[in-house]
């Protein structure tokens, strides 16, 4: 039971992390990808997609592979080790869901009308105050159904997880891959009590979203 | 007040910009019909379009050079945007609203004092009101509270009677005239209804094609309109 305990709160702890992580670049490039046109968008468009595409476990081995670019970069220049730590399932699941939520901000923003901050800059408000005071809110509640749909990504993330953060006990075993050491070992009670468990987080963390995003504003 | 445009040049597709004009103090109305240019030269001295050739001044100061690369943000101009929605803040209560531009501006500032402006325009009994819950004409006041207090040195009005019934086009238009007679705010008025334009303006400039066609006084020049119309 103390294993399941630990596993839960440390997939929590896990997708709480990496959702918040990627919060302010998704926000960012929603925003510039529904707003601004500039050189490369069409580039940085597709390299932020492609984590939906490719398989999991590729994304894994690219990005945080020794080798990897960010891996590699980690490692040389900051002296981080990342693979086979905790911080790699926390990179794995923000890559990972990171391209729902850009997508998700940028219909968020190009559905609040332009004019609306247009007549925010005549009023005195310069770029980041009209973003704050008029895009972000009026965006709202696109940003939490994509901020909730990446928090369950990262509950759910598998392939990219196994493949940087191994299976340590006590460290990196998220419900998934627990669910999957599980199977493994034929403990198929364990796994079916791990499935419930996310299940349950699932299902609460987008039914909490669905009516923080109807609320009206107050 | 003066306001200059000089050569002032935009493409957008297949339509064409081209417009030189000089308007006044008072209030001046821009007339032609849909797709004539007349919002496009508004959001250009907004600041919120950048020409491809030319020059905005407003009193001598230039807010936009085109062959120098000046381009003054909408935030610095001290012109305020009337659109034919009224763009109120969705999100914001009419308070709220009419407070976003409060102390933020470089334009006449103290003229304008939000207390003033809601009197002048009838909105004190609308203040914790949302925009949704407010009618088209109450809208429009709030919207012209909103671009007062930011304390403008000239206000664009884009068609802001355009979605109005005629009964409530009548109940803004002394509104309007008040800001023009009390506030005595420069005010380019942008309308396809010539009456609209008569019972405000003083002067008027016609679009057509993206070009000013002729500018003068409101009589005269609606005069001329109606004899080439008549003319076989």
């Amino acid at each position: 039971m103390g294993d399941v305990l630990q596993v839960t709160l440390f997939t929590l702890g896990a997708a709480v992390l990496s959702t918040l992580s990627i919060l302010p670049p998704g926000i960012a490039l929603g925003w510039l990808l529904a707003r601004r046109q500039w050189p490369g968008k069409s580039v940085v468009e597709t390299v932020i997609a492609l984590p939906l595409v490719i398989p999991p476990v590729a994304t894994g081995l690219i990005l945080f592979g020794r080798r990897g670019p960010l891996g590699s970069l980690f490692e040389r220049y900051l002296g981080v080790e990342i693979v086979f730590t905790w911080k790699a399932v926390v990179l794995a699941t923000a890559v990972m869901s990171l391209p729902l939520l850009v997508r998700t901000a940028r219909v968020a923003f190009e559905e609040v009308p332009v004019r609306l901050e247009n007549v925010a800059r005549t009023l005195g408000a310069g770029p980041w105050r009209a973003f704050f005071a008029v895009s972000l809110p009026l965006a709202r509640r696109g940003l939490l159904a994509g901020a909730v749909l990446a928090f369950a990504r990262a509950l759910g993330e598998f392939g990219a997880t196994a493949m940087v953060a191994g299976m340590i006990p006590g460290e990196t075993i998220t419900l998934s891959l627990g669910i999957y050491r599980d199977i493994q070992l034929g403990q198929d009670s364990a796994a079916y009590t791990l499935l419930g468990i996310s299940v349950v987080l699932a299902f609460a963390a987008v039914t909490i979203g669905e009516r923080l995003s109807r609320r009206r504003p107050a | 007040m003066t306001l200059s445009l000089k050569g002032i040049r935009l493409s957008a597709g297949e339509f064409q910009l081209a417009v030189d004009a000089e308007f006044g103090g008072g209030v001046t109305g821009l007339y032609g019909v849909s797709g004539s240019g007349k919002s496009s030269v508004l959001e250009i001295i907004a600041g919120l379009r950048r020409p491809s050739a030319g020059s905005v001044e407003l009193d001598g100061a230039v807010l936009t050079d085109a062959a120098c690369g000046v381009h003054l943000p909408p935030e610095r101009r001290g012109v305020g945007l009337v659109p034919q929605d009224g763009a109120l803040f969705p999100h914001m209560s009419v308070e709220d609203n009419v407070r976003f531009a409060e102390g933020r501006t470089v334009g006449a500032g103290g003229l304008f004092e939000r207390g003033r402006v809601c009197e002048l325009l009838g909105i004190g009994g609308l203040m914790g009101r949302r925009p949704a819950g407010l009618s088209g004409g109450e809208r429009q006041r709030v919207a012209l509270a909103r671009a007062l207090v930011s304390g403008p040195r000239l206000l664009l009005l884009d068609e802001p009677l355009a979605a109005l019934d005629p009964a409530r086009k009548e109940a803004v238009l002394p509104y309007l005239r008040r800001i023009r007679d009390e506030l005595r705010v420069p005010m380019l008025y942008v309308s396809h209804v010539p009456g609209e334009i008569a019972a405000l303006c003083n002067e008027v400039a016609v679009m057509a094609d993206g070009r000013l066609q002729r500018q003068g006084p409101v009589e005269e020049v609606f005069r001329q309109l109606r004899a080439n119309y008549a003319e076989p």
